[in-house]
Parts: structure tokens; C-alpha cells; sequence
């Protein structure tokens, strides 16, 4: 895992520094919340949605269930299409393998489109350390790469700075990185997004080499997919000379006509747009048309670690799009650095401890971070049953922690999240499930179906979290799974 | 490390990693021939009448809302339609793919027209000002135009540096109303720019700001006859 997020402090202890920086709350507050209205609306265009959600969990299932086949097939397309694949078991491996692919090009800069494995893995410091410089492109992401901040928001990663931090940031920082912000910068974001324009288009003009991740690859045709709103995107995708793709495995789909399913609910969920500005397709590289040397790097990272739990595996759908973090209570409050990972929110809550394991205080404390209100689940356009997994790896740990350190991180993160009555209310509000109406077995799998289906379905809560904590017999430990007659309330 | 050494690295992680989704989805199915039930697909092929005008319509609504200009107009008028939005922008060089047909530059007057032949530089491009070209088809439904670097379209860095960017759509032949139309009519091995409007951003406290890298303004011409009236 990248040395950047190492030695973070816990959930409880990073979520209760950040709940005291009013700024930061107000600056999420009003972000989550305008982009929950928008995305209701988008939505509500689809009569389908219901389907949709469907066929994307069905879709990403079933690949998953043959995910060895179908990254053969991309493998053998990828490199028809006269591209180069490469492996990597962990970040070290794929850290190696693009320091490698960018030192023969003889290059000492990279440009770079977001891309959360590469957070993941740490490679921008990665390259650092091997005398390269990466170039964040994104707005947001130059906005914290020059802030010298951590991004906290998968869609906006810089959602925590309003226009005004901004502003100081482009004036203070643009110089020491090139060309500098003009004299007299406002903080409208039109004037923002046109020094931005400015400072990067340098950089996109004398390019060689740049680094991207990927939202989809096309099994079938070695396709890669790649959704932006700035362009930045298209630059990196298109001006240099190398081109290197790090994209995990789990982003696999197997036909392009499966993407019908995915550029419907990508967009709506993540930007509450019908179609995001620009999407980007190549498959391997075309004569005369953009980089002439294209580089795939397959990450596993803990991937194949989190396929191998029947229920966690739900949490490689994900095609994040960041709804879940928009509709999270405690996300809201606690904002996206407590949770230690690039990935913020809910769907961080329950990746990260699978990527990475529950070894340490933090990973350990993620499960924790949450109300089990059942928003995030709602407005998952995979249909991620991520209470579900939060339970589950609360069982998980309970297992491993007994008499151990990390019982303490696990006490403080319920602790924090029952402390903060606001977030739990808000979460009441939002909670539209109705838990005690969840069977516990599905009727008898069919085999087609078994896979899936292949465990009873975790016993849910019957009473909430927070009732059950209050009540709970002393020294019971925060355990996920109380009687379940007990009714909801 | 020897290369020889890096090699059977690689080949080593390739297998690891196989070996470790085989083991991880030991439980699933054995001996399963890929495929995805096609009775999962329960969701619509799309979502609007099967009208052609209702269909272009809403393409023009969906383009707007977004912020594309809009214009309409039938075949006799494209070039006119062409040569007034160069004017109206004041630009002073145009580049166009090689294969966009001629006859609609012919209104052009104050703007030189560069003929891409593959050398343009990026540089070059940054002071060229406007791109003309065609598509491969729109979606109605998302108010996207979708380029595949046909002749027509040209190398996808045309139209992507010129600030300015005019996209001709010929209706009805080239629209569609969904996405679940438009992929069986695009082909994935080449490159593809989808586009929904111009460039935009809201990282900044989430407004949608036009304009960050790609081009500012975008025009989308689209062309249809008039309907016979009887
Ligand atoms: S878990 Fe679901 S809602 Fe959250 S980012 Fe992933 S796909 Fe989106």
C-alpha cells in the first residue's frame, strides 16, 4: 500500500479532528447536497433505473465469476491491437513495472488523468523516488496536488476547498510548478478553470509519456474506457507518445454492447448528468491517431483477496461513482481523509479492509464508520448490498481482534459514529429500507445462480446499531449481529 | 536484474495472479461456458418514441441543455450555416480532416481553411482557432455526438486543441435515440470520442464552469430536410 497513507490515524481519531473544521463541514455539506438533488433528478429520467441496476450487479457478477477467462480474452486483444499487457500482483510490482516503461523513454515528466489506482498504489511518489514527476491534469487533482493535500471525494477530490482556498492556492503554488496564476486571479470559478487551462496546456504540449487509469475494459475487444468532464482527459489520451494504463481487474466488462448498461448509470449516479462531456474509447493503438506505444498494467492489489470472500466481492461492482459518499451521513461529517485510503465514504468503509486487510488500527476501524442506514445501498447503481459487507467484516474482525489492539480502534469508530447524534439522525431520515422485511435465505439456488447466491444472506441487525449499543449487556463487543427478532425501530 | 530475470518476473505475476482468481472463484460454476444470461437484460432499448422528428428534437434539446449551440438546417443551407458560424466567431483559420466534403466549406470567406494531412503538430493546432467536422452518429437521449476518426471526423487531436468545434449530424440517417442503439453501430476498434457538450468542470464547489481543456464552444449543425408537406 502507498506510503502516503501509512501511518494515518484511525477512523475515530482522523473523523473527530475533521468534525471540528467547520470550514470542511460546511464545504461538504454543500457539495454532498446539490449533487443529491441533481442526481434524483437524472435518474428519475430512467423509468428503467430498477433494470439497469440490475443488469450492471448481473453484468459485473458474471465477470467476476469467470474473471480469469475474461482477462485472458482482454489480454489476447489488448495485445492484437498492438499494445503490450503487463501484471502486477501489488502496488511494489506495478510501481516497478511504469517507473520501468518511463525510464526507457528516456522521459523525467509524466502528465497524468485521475485515476484511483494510482492513488491506491502510490505512484506518483512512486516515480518520485525514481526522479520522475507526475503531473496531475485534473482540475481538482491539481488543485490538491499544488495544496499539497490528499484528495477526499472520488469525483471531486477537492470538494473540501471552497473558491476561496482555491484562488489562494493557484496564486501561491502555479509558479513553482510553471506557468505561474496571472497577477490579478479571482476566485470565480470561470477564472479559476481558465488558469488552470493556461497552466496545463504547457504541460500537455510537450508530453511524451502519460498515465492513466481506466473506468471500463472491453474483454472482448481490448477496449479501454475512460469518462472525464475537462478534457485533460483527451489530452493524456491523446498527445503523447506512451500512453500507460494501471487499471485494476475487477474493471472488466465483457462486450462493448455491455456498456449500454454502464453509460446510462455511470454518469447519472457520479455527476448527475445524462452524459458526461467527453468519453474516450481506443483499443490497442491506430496508425497516425494518438500514442504510438500503449502500455495496459493489470493490478491485482488485494483484488483477488476480496473476490475470495463470497459476500465482500460485491464491493468490486463498484464503478465508483461516488453516490454513496454523497448520501452517507457520517461521510458527510466526517469528510473523506478519516477514512485513510483513496477510497472515501461507504464504499471505502468496505473496499479498503478488503484491498489491504484489517491488520492495522485504521483498516480495522473502517467497518465501523457507519450508521447502517442502508442510503448508500439505496443509490448504488450496482447494487452493492454494502450494510451487508460492513457487518460482515465487523463479524470478521471480531473473530480476529479478540484480546487484541485493535479492539480499541473498533470501540472508538462505533463510539464516534453513536457520539454524533446529528449524523445518526440525519441517517434515520434517510434510511428507506426496511430491514426486517429481508429474508435470510434465498429461495433454493438454481445452479446458474449458486454462485452469487452461494451463502444463506447475513442476518441484519433486527434492532438498529444504536439501540443495540445502548442496550447491549456489558462488555458485549460491538458485534454485527444481534438477535434478529428483535424489530426495527 | 537481468532481462531475462524481468521476464520470468513478469511471468510470474501473470500466473500469480491467475492462480489466485482461480482459487478465489473456486466456488463459482465449473466448466461454464462464458456467457451472460441475455434474460437479465430486462431494461429498455430506449425511452423515446420511435419518430424520427420527436427523436431529432429531443438530440437538440438535450445538446442545448448542455450548452452546444444548436443549429438547424437542410442540406442546401450547410455550407451557408458553416460559413456564418466561422464569421460569427471571427475565426481566422479553420482545420478540417481530409476527408470532409468540400462542398461545405464553399460559403467560407475571412477564414483560411487548413487541410489536415496527418503533420499538424499540437502546437500547430493551438493557434488554429476553429475544427469542422462530421460524425459517426448522435444519441438523442444523452445529447451526445460521438466521433470515430472517420474521414470525415479526422485524427481525434483535431478536435480536441481548436477551441472551437463544429460538428455536422446529418438526420435522420446518423441519430439515434439510446445508447442500447447507438454501440451495435459503432465499431470499438476505433478510436472514439464521445461527446456531450463542451468541456466543463465543476470541481469548483460543484458549478459546472464550460470550458477547461477541451474545446470552449461547441456548435452542432443539424442537418435535415424539411418535411414533404402535402
Ligand atoms: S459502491 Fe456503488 S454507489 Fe458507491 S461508488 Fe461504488 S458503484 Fe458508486
Amino acid at each position: 500500500m502507498s506510503s502516503t497513507y501509512l501511518g494515518l490515524p484511525s477512523f475515530p481519531v482522523a473523523a473527530a479532528e475533521s468534525t471540528r473544521d467547520e470550514q470542511l463541514r460546511a464545504n461538504l455539506r454543500h457539495a454532498t447536497h446539490t449533487i443529491r438533488a441533481k442526481r434524483a433528478t437524472a435518474i428519475s429520467e430512467l423509468t428503467d433505473w430498477p433494470e439497469l441496476r440490475a443488469a450492471g450487479a448481473a453484468i459485473k457478477d458474471h465477470t467476476l465469476a469467470h474473471l480469469d477467462h475474461y482477462l485472458l480474452q482482454l489480454e489476447a486483444a489488448v495485445t492484437a491491437a498492438g499494445g503490450t499487457v503487463h501484471w502486477a500482483v501489488d502496488a511494489d510490482d506495478a510501481n516497478r513495472i511504469v517507473a520501468g516503461l518511463v525510464k526507457a523513454t528516456g522521459e523525467t515528466e509524466v502528465v497524468k488523468v485521475k485515476s484511483m489506482a494510482t492513488q491506491e498504489i502510490g505512484l506518483n511518489e512512486a516515480l518520485a523516488a525514481e526522479g520522475i514527476h507526475a503531473y496531475e491534469t485534473d482540475l481538482a487533482e491539481l488543485i490538491v496536488q499544488l495544496g499539497d493535500d490528499r484528495p477526499s471525494h472520488i469525483l471531486v477530490p477537492a470538494i473540501h476547498k471552497n473558491r476561496h482556498q482555491i484562488r489562494d492556492i493557484f496564486s501561491r503554488q502555479m509558479a513553482a510548478w510553471g506557468r505561474p496564476a496571472p497577477d490579478n486571479l479571482t476566485d470565480t470559478p470561470a477564472d479559476l478553470a481558465e488558469a488552470a487551462r493556461l497552466h496545463l496546456r504547457e504541460k500537455f504540449l510537450r508530453a511524451k509519456v502519460a498515465i492513466s487509469g481506466a473506468n471500463f475494459m472491453i474483454a472482448e475487444t481490448g477496449t479501454l474506457v475512460v469518462l472525464e468532464s475537462e478534457g485533460n482527459g483527451r489530452m493524456c489520451l491523446t498527445l503523447p507518445e506512451t500512453l500507460i494504463s494501471v487499471v485494476g481487474i475487477e474493471k472488466l466488462i465483457p462486450t462493448w454492447q455491455d456498456l449500454e448498461v454502464f453509460l446510462q448509470t455511470l454518469p447519472r449516479s457520479s455527476t448527475a448528468e445524462r452524459m458526461n462531456p467527453y468519453t474516450t474509447t481506443w483499443t490497442g493503438t491506430t496508425d497516425g491517431d494518438g500514442p504510438t506505444d500503449f502500455h495496459l498494467v493489470l493490478l491485482d492489489n488485494g483484488r483477488t483477496d476480496t473476490l475470495a470472500d463470497s459476500l465482500g466481492r460485491q464491493a468490486l461492482r463498484c464503478i465508483r461513482c461516488s453516490a454513496c459518499l454523497n448520501v452517507c451521513p457520517v461521510y458527510e461529517r466526517a469528510g473523506g481523509h478519516a477514512y485513510g485510503s483513496p477510497y472515501p465514504g461507504p464504499i471505502g468503509a468496505i473496499l479498503t479492509p478488503q484491498l489491504r486487510g484489517t491488520t492495522t488500527e485504521l483498516d480495522a476501524s473502517l467497518p465501523y464508520a457507519s450508521t447502517l442506514c442502508g442510503a448508500c445501498y439505496d443509490v448504488c447503481p450496482v447494487a452493492i448490498d454494502i450494510p451487508d459487507i460492513l457487518v460482515h467484516l465487523r463479524e470478521r474482525i471480531t473473530e480476529q481482534r479478540r484480546g487484541h489492539a485493535l479492539e480499541r480502534a473498533v470501540m472508538k469508530a462505533a463510539t464516534w459514529v453513536l457520539d454524533h447524534p446529528s449524523a445518526y439522525a440525519l441517517a434515520r431520515q434517510t434510511a428507506t429500507r426496511t430491514r426486517h422485511l429481508h429474508p435470510t435465505e434465498l429461495p433454493a439456488p438454481t445452479p446458474a445462480k449458486a454462485w452469487s447466491n452461494a451463502r444463506d444472506l447475513p442476518r441484519f441487525p433486527g434492532r438498529s446499531f444504536r439501540t443495540w449499543w445502548k442496550d447491549r449487556p456489558a462488555g458485549e463487543a460491538p458485534h454485527g449481529r444481534p438477535a434478529r427478532e428483535d424489530t426495527t425501530r | 536484474m537481468t532481462a531475462a530475470d524481468k521476464a520470468s518476473a513478469a511471468g510470474s505475476s501473470r500466473e500469480q495472479v491467475l492462480g489466485r482468481i482461480r482459487a478465489a472463484i473456486g466456488d463459482a460454476p465449473a466448466g461454464e461456458v462464458p456467457r451472460l444470461d441475455p434474460a437479465l437484460r430486462t431494461y429498455r432499448d430506449t425511452h423515446v418514441p420511435d419518430d424520427p422528428a420527436v427523436v431529432l428534437d429531443l438530440l437538440a434539446e438535450n445538446l442545448a441543455d448542455y450548452r452546444a449551440g444548436v443549429h438547424r438546417c437542410t442540406p442546401e443551407d450547410l455550407a451557408a450555416t458553416i460559413a456564418r458560424l466561422l464569421a460569427e466567431r471571427g475565426a481566422r483559420a479553420a482545420v478540417t480532416p481530409p476527408g470532409l466534403p468540400r462542398p461545405w466549406l464553399g460559403a467560407i470567406a475571412g477564414t483560411e481553411v487548413i487541410d489536415d494531412d496527418g503533420t499538424l503538430t499540437a502546437q500547430r493546432l493551438d493557434a488554429v482557432d476553429s475544427v469542422i467536422t462530421g460524425c459517426a452518429l448522435a444519441v438523442a437521449e444523452t445529447g451526445t455526438v460521438v466521433l470515430d476518426a472517420g474521414p470525415d471526423q479526422g485524427r481525434r487531436v483535431l478536435s480536441l486543441v481548436p477551441d472551437h468545434h463544429i460538428c455536422v449530424v446529418h438526420a435522420p440517417e446518423q441519430v439515434v435515440s439510446s445508447l442500447p442503439r447507438a454501440l451495435p453501430r459503432l465499431d470499438p476498434r476505433r478510436p472514439m470520442t464521445w461527446i456531450s457538450g463542451p468541456s466543463a468542470t465543476s470541481d469548483i464547489e460543484l458549478d459546472r464552469v464550460e470550458g477547461v481543456h477541451g474545446p470552449r464552444t461547441l456548435d452542432v449543425i443539424l442537418v435535415s430536410s424539411p418535411p414533404r408537406s402535402g
